[in-house]
């Protein structure tokens, strides 16, 4: 029996990962972007239009997608500035696997007071 | 010397016509794209973490906004360039960015160019709709505004 082929699919590990991390995240927020530039106009109808749409941010289950947001924007942010290392700084390539680390514990750093402070005041009332 | 074979984007980079090319035929475009890509998403990391920790970190957090919160920040004509920047740099490095991705997984050449037609109106109009939202917004439209202006 011949074996089967091996395939061609790509298995990067971490390096792949977060590049496809960095499409989906990237994805993501441009098209929050184009949401929040519409509400944000609303300020040029009447302050009780922009009051009412800018309501449905304080909602408890509007307020955990923003977590997911912010989750999102400081990845993106962080692995955005790793791979602008990686690409200008001479030592980048070297040091792919502690920048990677970085990447992770400024997430972590950020993310976690943000939660905190957020959900307070989402559910804090 | 390694060659590339077939790559994806050789038949229609030939097909560019005008000036501005490297000696290999094709232009600097992807050169620049890649570059502003790098120096937009450094300055969109001071602008959007600097947006998001004054409206949801500090005071009230998203408790506190509302037209009186935005009425108050673009008094300050540092908060109007502030968004004025974030909004072009925003808009243009996810846009550019969303048209390396049609470019990716987009294969007939008809998808791409309406994706790409699409993105780009989408574009087009969100960040002139923006830009007028911040040059024209008018605090005294709240008529129960206690900014200065307005009294």
């Amino acid at each position: 029996m011949p074996s089967k082929p091996a395939g061609t699919l790509y298995r990067g590990r971490e390096g792949m990962w977060s590049w496809v991390a960095h499409r989906i995240t990237g994805v993501g927020i441009f098209f929050f972007l184009l949401v929040h530039v519409l509400d944000t106009a609303l300020v040029r109808v009447s302050p009780e239009a922009y009051n009412e749409v800018i309501g449905t941010y304080k909602n408890p289950i509007v307020g955990l997608l923003e977590v997911g947001l912010v989750a999102a924007i400081l990845f993106h942010a962080f692995n955005g500035v790793r791979l602008i290392l990686v690409d200008f700084w001479a030592k980048g390539p070297r040091y792919q696997r502690q920048l990677m680390i970085g990447v992770g514990v400024l997430w972590v750093v950020l993310f976690v007071p943000f939660v905190i402070r957020h959900l307070t005041h989402v559910f804090g009332g | 010397m390694s060659e590339i074979a077939a790559p994806r984007s050789s038949s229609r980079a030939r097909k560019l016509k005008g000036g501005g090319r490297n000696r290999s035929g094709q232009t600097n475009f992807e050169l620049y794209s890649w570059l502003f890509m790098r120096l937009s998403g450094l300055a969109l990391v001071i602008l959007v973490l600097g947006h998001l920790f004054v409206n949801l970190m500090l005071g009230g957090g998203i408790t506190a906004l509302d037209f009186g919160f935005v009425a108050g920040k673009w008094a300050n004509p540092l908060w109007q360039v502030w968004d004025l920047l974030m909004l072009w740099l925003a808009m243009l490095h996810g846009t550019n960015g969303l048209r390396t991705i049609i470019n990716d997984y987009a294969e007939k050449d008809q998808t791409r160019f309406w994706l790409k037609a699409l993105l780009i109106t989408a574009a087009i109009v969100i960040v002139v709709l923006g830009t007028l939202v911040i040059f024209t917004f008018d605090p005294c439209l709240d008529p129960n505004s206690t900014l200065t202006v307005c009294k």
